[in-house]
C-alpha cells in the first residue's frame, strides 16, 4: 500500500519528457485492466504514485480523488458516509485505481439506472500528450462551459491524456437492497424486462443466466417491498455475493481458464438473442450480453452490428480487433481527434485500435 | 411551435449592439454571390431566404440583445439538403450557424453577418417510439415537450424539461446539453441521449453512440452535447424515455434567511434524498410570482424551497415525511405539503411564471445561469446583493437549488442610458464569482457569444487551445459557428490584460494569458 502524494508535476514533467523525445509510454495503474484493449509498446508510467482524495463533500454529491487512488479506498470512504458510485465500476482481482475507473470506462450491473462512468464524470485534471497539464468540466453538477473533454476521458484507454485528478458525481447508498430470483428462458426474460421496463420500479440489476434471472430492487424498504410483492420470484440469500460475483467478473461463467474468447455485445435491451452459439450471459437488463463462443469475430460482429450495436472482443480470442472497427471516416476522426490531444502519439498509442491507432 | 415563423423579442433593446463576435476571427474568404447562387440551385425556392424583410425572423435567438442579419437563411427539408448546404458553404469557405428553435438564451444562434443560418426546423418527425426499448428516434427539430407527448401513451417520458421546452428542439437541446428543473434526478442531455447522427462540415454522416446504452471509440456523444454547434450539425438522435413516476409530490418550505433555506438544501441532500427537483425563490421573487399569479406563497418570507419528490408511491410518502423533518429542522417558518394535483400545480405555477413576473416589475431583465458548490449558495447571493448595490441594480434570484445553478435576474431599464452597460458590468462580476468559489460560468445555458469574457476566466491558455484543437479535429476550416462557445487567445489575453490594469487580479507580476 502507498502513501497518499501528490506526483501531479512530476508526472506532467515525465511525459513532456517523453513528448521532446518522440518516446512513447504505456500508462500504467494496478494492472486490474491491462488485459483490456491492444497491448501497447512503450515505456512504462507507474500512474499509481499520484493517489489520494482531494477533496470530498457528501452534502455537494462530488468526490475528488487522485487517479492513483485506489477504487476499493475510494468506495470504504463513500460507504463510510452512506454513499457510492451509481456505476458500480469493476474490481477485476479485487484492484483497480480511480484514473483506470475513468481511463477504461467499465460500468457494473448496475449502470442503466445508475449511469455509467461517464455519467458521473464532472471533471478531470489531465496532462496531455504535449506534457500540459489541462483541467476539463469542475466539481458542480450542471457545466456547460467548453467543450465536454472530461467525458471524452471515460474509455479512452489513456491514448487522449494522462489522467491526474477525477471528480465524480456520488449518490446516496439505498437503504434496503433484495434480490428476487425467477426461473425462465433468456427469450422469456428479455419479454418480461421489456414489459417491466415501462414501470417505475426501484430496478437495480437485472441478469439472466442457466435459465435463471435475478432482479435487485433497491430503495427504501417501502418500495422495495412493494415492488417484490409485484414482481414475485423468490428471494436470494446470498445476494451481495452473486452482484460481487457479476460486477467483478468472478462468477463461473467468467473463469479466466475457459479457452473460448468472451465478448461483450451492446444492443438494445429488448433486441431478440441472436442465433450464436455458445454460452450466453444477459446483464444490463439485456442492454449488455455476454458470450464465450468460438464463432469468428467477425459472425459476432455482425450480428451486434445487425441490432443496431456492437461487439467488444473482451477477453481472448488471437488477433481479431479488440473494439467494434469503425467506418473509415469516423477512424479518421478518432485519430485526428488522438492527434488533436496528443501529436507525437507517446500516451498508450494503439490501445484502442492497435498499431493503425489510436 | 411548428409551422410558425421564429421572432426575434421586439424588448427595449432599441440599442442593440452591433456585433463584434466575429473580431480575432479569421475573416472568412467569402464569395457571397457565388454562395448564394449555388443554394439556389441546390434547394427548393421554399428552402432559402435572402430577402432582408425574412431575415430579419432570424436576427438573434433568445439573447436579443445581440443580432446580426446572415447573408441567408436555409430551411432544409431533409438531410440530403442539409449536406448540401454544408457543401456549398465549405466551398465558399462560408461560416454555417445551425438553428434549432432560438429559444437559446446565450446568442450560440446568433448568425454570422457573413454566414448562412442552417435552419433545421423543418426536420421535425417523429421518426420511432420504441416502447419495448424505452427509446425515441427523432429528428433534430422536434420539440422537447413533443417527445414526452409522443411517449406519454406507453407510460413513458422524456425527462430533461428546459423551461423552453413547449418550443425548444431536440437538437437545440443537445448543441447546449440542456438541463432543466428534474436534472438533478434524471439527468442533462447528456445522460439522456443514447445515439446522434451528425453531419460534419466535410458532409460526412458521423454515428456517436449506439441502439444500446455505448458505442464503440471514443464517447462522441458525450462530446457533440453541448458543444454548441461546433462541430458537426445533428441530424438525428435516439433519446432515452424513462417510466412516468407513480407519483409526485411537492412540498412549500418559507425560511427567515437566504442563508437558512441555503443550509436546508444541503441538509436535504445529506439525507440521502435526492429530489426530483428543489428550487429556490428570494423575497423578490415570491413577491413578483405572487402578485401575478396569486400562488399563495408566503410574501413576507426571505426565501421559499419547492422541493418535488417522486417515484413509487410508498417510497415517495416515506421520503416526504424525512424532507418535511429535515426542513422544520432547519428553521422553516412554515412548511406545506402540496394535498392534491391541483395544489401541486399550483405549488409550481408560481415558480414557473417568475421569470414572466420579473418581466411586469421591470421594463427588461438579463437572466445570468452560473453554478456554484451549493454550500456557497447563502455566502454568493449575499455577495450578489452586494454587488447588486454597488452597480445601482436589483437583482431577483429564482434558481435550482439542488444542483447549485443560479439564474439571479438582474432589472434594468435599456432605454436608460448606461443601464445596459451597468448590468452586463454586474453579469460579468456575478459570474467571476461564480467561478471564484469553484463553480463555472453557465450551468445550462451556454457560452455562445454572451460568455466568452468569463471563460478567460475559467479556463487557462493551455486548455482553450486543447479546445480549439479539438474543434479542428471536426471542423480544421473552423466554419461551425465561428466566433461562439470558445474564447480565441487573443480576445483572452486582451481581456485578462485589462483586468490587470484595473488591478482586479491578485499578483499582478505573474504571467497571465
Amino acid at each position: 500500500m502507498g502513501a497518499d502524494a501528490d506526483h501531479a508535476e512530476a508526472l506532467a514533467a515525465r511525459v513532456a519528457e517523453a513528448a521532446a523525445r518522440g518516446e512513447a509510454l504505456r500508462i500504467e495503474g494496478s494492472g486490474s485492466k491491462a488485459f483490456y484493449g491492444h497491448p501497447v509498446k512503450g515505456v512504462p508510467l507507474d500512474a499509481t504514485v499520484h493517489r489520494g482524495v482531494v477533496a470530498y463533500e457528501p452534502s455537494e454529491l462530488y468526490v475528488t480523488a487522485r487517479a492513483g487512488t485506489p477504487l476499493a479506498d475510494l468506495e470504504a470512504l463513500l460507504a463510510a458516509h452512506g454513499q457510492r458510485l451509481g456505476c458500480e465500476p469493476p474490481r477485476f482481482g479485487g484492484r483497480g485505481t480511480v484514473g483506470g475507473m475513468v481511463a477504461a470506462g467499465l460500468s457494473g450491473p448496475r449502470r442503466p439506472w445508475g449511469g455509467a462512468v461517464r455519467d458521473l464524470v464532472l471533471g478531470v485534471r489531465c496532462v496531455n500528450g504535449r506534457g500540459e497539464t489541462l483541467r476539463f468540466g469542475g466539481q458542480v453538477i450542471k457545466n456547460v462551459a467548453g467543450f465536454d473533454a472530461a467525458r471524452l476521458m471515460a474509455g479512452s484507454l489513456g491514448t487522449l491524456a494522462l489522467l491526474l485528478e477525477v471528480t465524480l458525481r456520488v449518490g446516496p447508498a439505498p437503504a434496503a437492497m433484495r434480490t428476487l430470483v425467477l426461473a425462465c428462458t433468456a427469450d422469456e426474460a428479455l419479454e418480461r424486462l421489456a414489459a417491466w421496463g415501462r414501470l417505475p420500479l426501484p430496478l437495480t440489476g437485472a441478469c439472466h443466466l442457466e435459465g435463471r434471472l435475478h432482479l435487485r430492487l433497491e430503495g427504501n424498504e417501502a418500495a422495495v417491498d412493494a415492488a417484490a410483492a409485484r414482481l414475485g420470484g423468490t428471494a436470494l440469500d446470498d445476494a451481495e455475493a452473486f452482484w460481487t460475483g457479476m460486477r467483478d467478473h468472478t462468477l463461473p461463467f467468467f473463469a479466466a481458464d475457459d479457452p473460448r474468447p468472451l465478448w461483450r455485445l451492446s444492443v438494445p435491451p429488448a433486441a431478440p438473442q441472436p442465433a450464436l452459439p455458445g454460452d450466453w450471459l444477459l446483464d444490463w437488463g439485456g442492454a449488455q450480453r455476454w458470450l464465450r463462443s468460438e464463432v469468428p469475430a467477425g459472425t459476432v460482429r455482425a450480428a451486434a452490428e445487425a441490432l443496431g450495436g456492437h461487439a467488444t472482443r473482451f477477453r481472448g480470442g488471437g488477433e481479431a480487433s479488440v473494439f467494434h472497427p469503425l467506418p473509415p471516416a469516423a477512424r479518421a476522426l478518432h485519430r485526428r481527434i488522438k492527434a488533436a490531444f496528443d501529436p507525437a502519439g507517446i500516451l498508450n498509442p494503439g490501445r484502442l485500435y492497435g498499431p493503425e491507432g489510436p | 411551435m411548428p409551422g410558425s415563423g421564429p421572432r426575434c423579442p421586439q424588448s427595449a433593446h432599441s440599442k442593440a449592439r452591433t456585433v463584434d463576435y466575429v473580431v480575432n476571427q479569421k475573416a472568412p474568404s467569402t464569395d457571397a454571390r457565388a454562395c448564394l447562387a449555388a443554394l439556389r440551385k441546390a434547394l427548393p425556392d421554399d428552402a432559402l431566404l435572402t430577402e432582408a424583410e425574412a431575415l430579419r425572423a432570424y436576427e438573434c435567438d433568445a439573447l436579443s440583445a445581440y443580432r446580426a442579419l446572415p447573408l441567408a437563411v436555409a430551411l432544409p427539408h431533409d438531410r440530403a439538403q442539409v449536406r448540401a448546404v454544408l457543401r456549398i458553404a465549405r466551398e465558399h469557405a462560408v461560416p454555417v450557424v445551425a438553428r434549432g428553435a432560438g429559444t437559446g438564451l446565450s446568442g450560440g444562434a446568433l448568425p454570422h453577418p457573413q454566414g448562412i443560418v442552417l435552419s433545421l426546423a423543418r426536420l421535425d418527425r417523429i421518426l420511432e417510439i420504441d416502447p419495448r426499448n424505452r427509446t425515441a428516434r427523432v429528428e433534430p427539430g422536434v420539440r422537447n415537450l413533443a417527445i414526452s407527448e409522443a411517449a406519454r401513451p406507453y407510460g413513458l417520458h422524456y425527462a430533461p424539461d428546459p423551461s423552453s421546452q413547449i418550443a425548444c428542439t431536440i437538437g437545440g437541446n443537445i448543441a447546449e446539453n440542456a438541463g432543466g428543473v428534474h436534472c438533478l434526478k434524471h439527468g442533462l442531455t447528456v445522460h439522456n441521449v443514447l445515439r446522434i447522427e451528425a453531419i460534419t462540415l466535410s458532409g460526412e454522416t458521423l454515428v456517436a453512440g449506439g441502439a444500446g446504452l455505448d458505442g464503440p471509440g471514443y464517447d462522441l456523444a458525450a462530446l457533440l452535447t453541448g458543444s454548441e454547434g461546433l462541430l458537426a450539425v445533428v441530424v438525428e438522435a435516439t433519446v432515452r424515455l424513462l417510466p412516468l413516476p407513480e407519483s409526485a409530490r411537492v412540498l412549500l418550505a418559507a425560511f427567515a434567511t437566504v442563508e437558512a433555506a441555503a443550509d436546508a438544501v444541503a441538509a436535504i441532500i445529506a439525507e440521502g434524498i435526492v429530489p426530483a427537483g428543489l428550487e429556490m425563490m428570494d423575497n423578490p421573487a415570491i413577491r413578483a410570482a405572487e402578485d401575478f399569479v396569486h400562488a399563495g406563497y408566503p410574501v413576507e418570507a426571505a426565501a421559499i424551497l419547492l422541493c418535488e419528490l417522486d417515484g413509487a408511491v410508498a417510497e415517495v410518502e416515506a421520503e416526504l415525511a424525512r424532507v418535511r423533518a429535515v426542513l422544520e429542522r432547519h428553521g422553516a417558518t412554515e412548511v406545506r405539503v402540496a394535498r392534491d394535483e391541483a395544489e401541486r400545480q399550483r405549488f409550481w405555477k408560481g415558480r414557473k411564471a417568475a421569470f414572466p413576473a420579473v418581466g411586469r416589475i421591470s421594463p427588461d431583465y438579463y437572466c445570468m445561469d452560473g453554478t456554484i458548490p451549493r454550500r456557497e449558495v447563502g455566502r454568493v447571493l449575499a455577495r450578489i446583493a452586494g454587488l447588486a448595490r454597488e452597480h445601482g441594480l436589483r437583482v431577483v434570484n429564482v434558481f435550482h437549488a439542488g444542483d447549485g445553478n443560479l439564474h439571479p435576474l438582474i432589472l434594468y431599464d435599456a432605454n436608460a442610458p448606461g443601464e445596459l452597460e451597468r448590468t452586463e458590468a454586474l453579469g460579468r462580476r456575478i459570474l467571476e464569482l461564480c467561478v471564484e468559489v469553484g463553480g463555472t460560468v453557465t450551468g445550462e445555458h451556454g457560452v455562445g457569444v454572451e460568455k466568452l469574457d468569463p471563460m478567460c476566466r475559467q479556463f487557462d491558455e493551455a486548455t482553450l487551445r486543447q479546445f480549439h484543437a479539438l474543434r479542428e479535429a471536426f471542423d480544421p476550416e473552423r466554419l461551425l459557428n465561428p466566433g461562439k462557445a470558445v474564447p480565441t487567445l487573443a480576445r483572452c489575453a486582451e481581456y485578462n490584460a485589462m483586468h490587470v490594469r484595473a488591478g482586479r487580479l491578485p499578483f499582478p507580476e505573474l504571467e497571465r494569458f
